[in-house]
């Protein structure tokens, strides 16, 4: 039986696998990849070998921090990273939800503080199953459909 | 013996652990008993109200000078450079800071007290930020049960009234929860306690029940603790309606407990008849002046890293 790849292999970068279906594009927004001169492949609503659907993201000659991998869990708290170079996996890891988020999403209430002064935002992950998230100044917790940025 | 206190900020209820409470109201008891008028002798503290406050103000100067400190400070930001010239609060409070050995303040926003720790190495002490937290009422409510009911331990307490926005109940019932207390909360089903408070103490195994009335449940109450359902909330047949539920009156409190005591953060319109002022359940304007033993107590264990062995 002859297989064919859904997206084209790449050489060297980084391959960003099992993104929850409609979430390849909101981390192509959120990461500003569509700012880079770099070789992007997106692959949407690709088919799993569970017969599930997934979305799956492919960046060239880009190798993706440990914090940006944390990052991605806001997305799609089940994606593998693989680390291509010269066409092979040298390395393959699961992202992880971090204990908190800093600098990286406005809080949702428009009364906190961290809204009108030279602070950091900074989130505490109070429920990693159901993605909650407690504002460290104002001390409210939302859950993930609240933020923005995660829209 | 070192305090664990010292130095320390308050800003949360939910940072302090049932040691550290324990130690606040002991402290407030021996303070309520034996004055220490020059305890804070040269201490100045400041004393900054980002928004009008009328008690909590009082009741905070109040502390600092019977312990023998002086206050600084503002109560109306409208003045400050904050509103006139457009300072941020953590350049404000840096200053600030720089002149005080402590920080009491009130800020409209959440957070604002937090952020303020994070500009200054003195302790700062939060008086209330937006709808978040408001810790040293949260103290004066602890002390008061605990001076009334000699433990914090078992106890039945109720909440009535408007439990969905009123900070004080939130507080009161994270804090009471590291004590294994039975709750009853009794309010409109739109006023109801918020999810967050209530997966709190269900993680914690704190046993709490909702009911309709306060007359359902009064008669096995060790505190019933009333707060005011604000009429703007409700149109005018659905308050009409709703209010006698959440009233309460001395009529109600013929088969209580001997140790009930009614308390409220203060100010009542009228959720406790007046005829309750005059029945020996009444607690509510005590509750108040304890705020001044409940802010001396913190003051003095902020300030002073050997305060108990002094006492």
């Amino acid at each position: 039986m002859q297989h064919k790849l859904q997206v084209e292999a790449i050489q060297h970068g980084s391959v960003i696998d099992h993104i929850p279906v409609q979430q390849g594009v909101k981390i192509i927004r959120f990461f500003n990849l569509t700012q880079t001169d770099e070789k992007i492949t997106i692959g949407l609503n690709l088919a799993t070998h569970t017969g599930q659907q997934k979305d799956l993201i492919k960046v060239e000659n880009t190798f993706i921090s440990d914090e940006q991998a944390n990052q991605l869990a806001l997305f799609a708290p089940r994606a593998t990273i693989n680390q291509i170079k010269n066409f092979k996996v040298v390395h393959k890891f699961q992202v992880q939800l971090p204990d908190s988020f800093i600098g990286v999403l406005a809080c949702p209430n428009s009364n906190c503080i961290s809204h009108h002064e030279p602070v950091d935002t900074r989130f505490y992950v109070k429920k990693k199953s159901t993605l909650k998230l407690k504002c460290h100044y104002c001390e409210k917790t939302f859950d993930h459909s609240f933020f923005r940025e995660l829209d | 013996m070192n305090n664990p206190l010292y130095q320390k900020n308050i800003i949360s209820i939910s940072d302090l652990s049932r040691e550290e409470l324990e130690l606040i109201l002991t402290t407030a008891q021996s303070l309520k008993h034996n004055p220490q008028p020059e305890l804070l002798k040269d201490k100045i503290i400041a004393s900054c109200f980002f928004e009008a406050s009328t008690r909590t103000r009082l009741s905070f100067a109040t502390a600092v000078q019977r312990l023998g400190g002086t206050v600084i400070g503002f109560d109306n930001a409208g003045n400050t450079s904050l509103a006139q010239k457009g300072e941020t609060l953590a350049d404000s409070v840096k200053i600030i800071a720089s002149y005080a050995d402590a920080f009491f303040m009130r800020h409209p926003q959440e957070g604002a007290a937090r952020l303020a720790a994070e500009f200054t190495n003195i302790p700062v002490i939060n008086g209330g930020d937006g709808s978040n937290q408001h810790p040293t009422q949260t103290l004066l409510d602890l002390f008061t049960i605990y001076e009334t009911q000699n433990r914090l331990d078992n106890l039945n307490i109720a909440f009535v009234g408007d439990l969905k926005y009123g900070r004080t109940v939130h507080s009161l019932a994270q804090a009471l929860s590291l004590f294994n207390c039975n709750f009853y909360f009794i309010s409109p089903e739109a006023l109801a306690m918020p999810d967050y408070i209530l997966e709190e103490l269900n993680e914690k195994g704190i046993n709490y029940s909702v009911h309709a009335s306060i007359e359902e449940v009064v008669d096995s109450l060790d505190v019933l603790y009333m707060t005011r359902v604000q009429k703007e909330r409700f149109d005018e047949t659905e308050y009409q309606h709703i209010k006698s539920a959440f009233l309460l009156n001395a009529d109600m409190l013929e088969n209580v407990r001997e140790n009930l005591k009614v308390l409220h953060p203060l100010p009542r319109v009228d959720e406790i008849n007046i005829n309750v002022d005059s029945t020996p359940y009444a607690y509510y304007f005590q509750q108040a002046q304890n705020g001044i033993y409940a802010r001396q107590a913190l003051l003095a264990l902020l300030l002073t890293n050997h305060f108990q062995d002094q006492a």
